[in-house]
């Protein structure tokens, strides 16, 4: 186990480190010369050598990474052009939008994924089946913002049940305002939910096929406590493990429901700051998102292990 | 292709209506895409404020937008760009997948680094990934199907490698080998059109998933240029109308879903005529 564990989180450093070289290399491939979006038209040859030299840009490319990744490990992502801020701060100020839309439309998903998924798998082969694989497949193709944009015309405009956009800290009007979260998690946990659900399934019949619970049924255990005891432990090891890589992308694809609700998140963050040419948010935004990303996949691959010796001998 | 083999791919579809259905709504939107100029019934460029924001009507079936154009002749128009988006990024995604992860499981060394280099590429959420290039890039509507490609180049790499890795010490390709075959004769005999049925799989879901991410990149105006019809570019521009015109956005949005809706159908159909062995390198997300 340990080896393994050391083994995989050295696989993790690799390809984050090469991540990292593809994330620096970004703000040196951006079209435009990242001093004279600092400067402007206006600057004089002068200014812009002294400029050129403060933030080390006449030193060796590989002594520029350096500088940067010894910075980034010290919490310093660089300093935003529009905000006039440091990166990481600007950043922290649409995390708490963020890991809420995220763990809310967790909810949705694990409410609606697995049990249509199980109702779907104990059903298998019928019309109800049929019907929900089929009904998953729908929500799959539809495109968030779109439903989004529904949500707020139907309970927003219309019946009023929710606010249309933006989001107020819970840290300043308290837990009621996560009613803003709700619209916008529901259009998200749409596809999410289809894939969890599709994953119930699928995983559901595979261990339906085992030997041991066909050991089960002829021993007259219960349909009910077959599924229930053998069928369920088993099947949900694989949708826990999707648990955490949905969570993880739900960061990016959060992008353009953010924008739809004008979530102050980071999602929309990267949005704005494409649009005003902020590169040093867009390349922070990018590195805290793949780190969170390999994190979570790390921890959710040690974690299945522990949750399933057998993983072991394979 | 032999009767026999027409058979074999039309039989899922035979016995599941609602596969049927996909493929109906997919040549539909051929047709559309070929034939728009004839099947549209006005010019979709057309501007007449006198009849802007019409509800759906016996002369315009599907309303009118802001600016008075009809919003059918525009869905028709936009089925050309829905169809070179995905044909686009599939193209990308398989010319450039499939030589790499054929080539990293018949070289091991290279391919060793190869697929590092994949795996590198997918620590990054396809959409971030896409967003990216595109900053690098400019929005366009070649760099909108670059920009979603790479990220499905990446799971085709991924499942061809699979594939060959299994295809390789399969008995009639060792048998081959054996016999003096090259590597460029094994794969063109042997390997390649052995991958033929799965990537036709992947490439229906590349497809639908294609349609979903330039949806996505026109509505945050970084894919096809606004003056370009496509149900992206349609639910961009209309938005901020929807509770004065709530039809407005539906009929794009339901080509989008149909489109997206009927590939993943065809897709899944196709799934399940393939070798078992195969099937499990499809995730559910293709």
């Amino acid at each position: 186990m340990w080896s393994y564990s050391l083994k995989r989180a050295a696989t993790t450093t690799v390809t984050l480190l090469a991540a990292s070289v593809i994330i620096f290399a970004f703000i040196h491939i951006v079209p435009g010369d990242p001093i004279y979006v600092l400067l402007g038209d206006t600057a004089t040859p002068d200014q812009i050598d002294a400029l050129r030299h403060q933030l080390g840009l006449d030193q060796p490319i590989i002594l520029q990474y350096l500088t940067w990744i010894g910075h980034v490990t010290e919490g310093n992502l660089g300093r935003s052009i529009f905000f006039q801020a440091p990166v990481l701060s600007v950043i922290a100020d649409g995390a708490e939008t963020s890991a809420l839309l995220a763990t809310m439309t967790m909810i949705w998903v694990t409410l609606i994924g697995v049990p249509i998924g199980m109702i779907a798998a104990v059903r298998h082969g019928t019309w109800l089946d049929q019907g929900l694989s089929g009904a998953a497949m729908l929500m799959a193709s539809i495109p968030t913002f779109w439903v989004g944009l529904y949500l707020i015309l139907i309970f927003a405009a219309w019946l009023g049940w929710f606010p249309s956009s933006g989001y107020p800290s819970i840290f300043e009007g308290g837990i009621v305002n996560l009613r803003y979260l709700v619209l916008p998690s529901l259009a998200l946990a749409a596809p999410n939910a289809a894939l969890i659900l599709r994953l119930t399934r699928a995983s559901m019949l595979d261990v339906s096929r085992e030997d041991y619970v066909r050991t089960a049924r002829a021993k007259g255990i219960r349909p009910w406590q077959v599924v229930s005891r053998h069928i369920l432990r088993n099947a949900l090891l694989a949708v826990v493990s999707a648990f955490g890589f949905t969570f993880a992308a739900l960061l990016s694809e959060a992008v353009v429901t953010e924008t739809v609700f004008a979530l102050p998140g980071i999602g929309r963050l990267v949005v704005q700051s494409i649009l005003r040419r902020d590169y040093p948010v867009i390349q922070g935004v990018i590195l805290v998102i793949v780190v969170v990303y390999l994190l979570i996949n790390l921890i959710v691959d040690l974690s299945y292990r522990l949750l399933d010796p057998r993983v072991e001998l394979q | 292709m032999s009767r026999d083999d027409a058979m074999f791919w039309l039989k899922p579809f035979i016995a599941r209506p609602i596969a049927l259905m996909g493929l109906g709504i997919l040549l539909g939107t051929l047709l559309a895409a070929i034939f728009a100029p004839w099947l549209a019934p006005y010019d979709p460029f057309a501007i007449d404020p006198s009849i802007r924001l019409t509800p759906p009507n016996a002369l315009h079936w599907f309303g009118t937008d802001q600016f008075g154009r009809d919003t059918l002749s525009r869905a028709i128009q936009s089925a050309r760009m829905a169809l070179l988006i995905g044909s686009g990024v599939v193209a990308f995604a398989l010319g450039t997948g499939v030589p790499i992860g054929v080539l990293s499981a018949l070289f091991p060394r290279l391919g060793h680094v190869l697929m590092r280099m994949v795996d590198v590429l997918m620590a990054f959420p396809s959409l971030l990934l896409a967003l990216g290039l595109i900053v690098i890039l400019g929005p366009s509507v070649v760099n909108a199907i670059l920009a979603i490609g790479l990220g499905y180049m990446t799971t085709t790499t991924r499942i061809v490698y699979g594939l060959t890795l299994r295809l390789r010490t399969e008995t009639y390709v060792e048998a081959s080998r054996s016999m003096g075959a090259g590597t460029a004769w094994l794969v063109g005999k042997h390997i390649l059109p052995n991958l033929v049925s799965p990537l036709l799989v992947q490439a229906s879901f590349v497809f639908a998933f294609a349609q979903l991410g330039a949806a996505s990149l026109d509505f945050l105006g970084l894919g096809a240029p606004p003056e370009i019809p496509s149900w992206g570019n349609m639910l961009a521009e209309s938005h901020t109308f929807i509770t004065r015109a709530p039809w407005l956005l539906f009929f794009p949005g339901m080509m989008i879903v149909a489109t997206a809706f009927s590939l993943n159908l065809v897709g899944d159909a196709l799934r399940d005529r393939l070798d078992p062995r195969f099937r499990q390198l499809f995730g559910e997300k293709g």
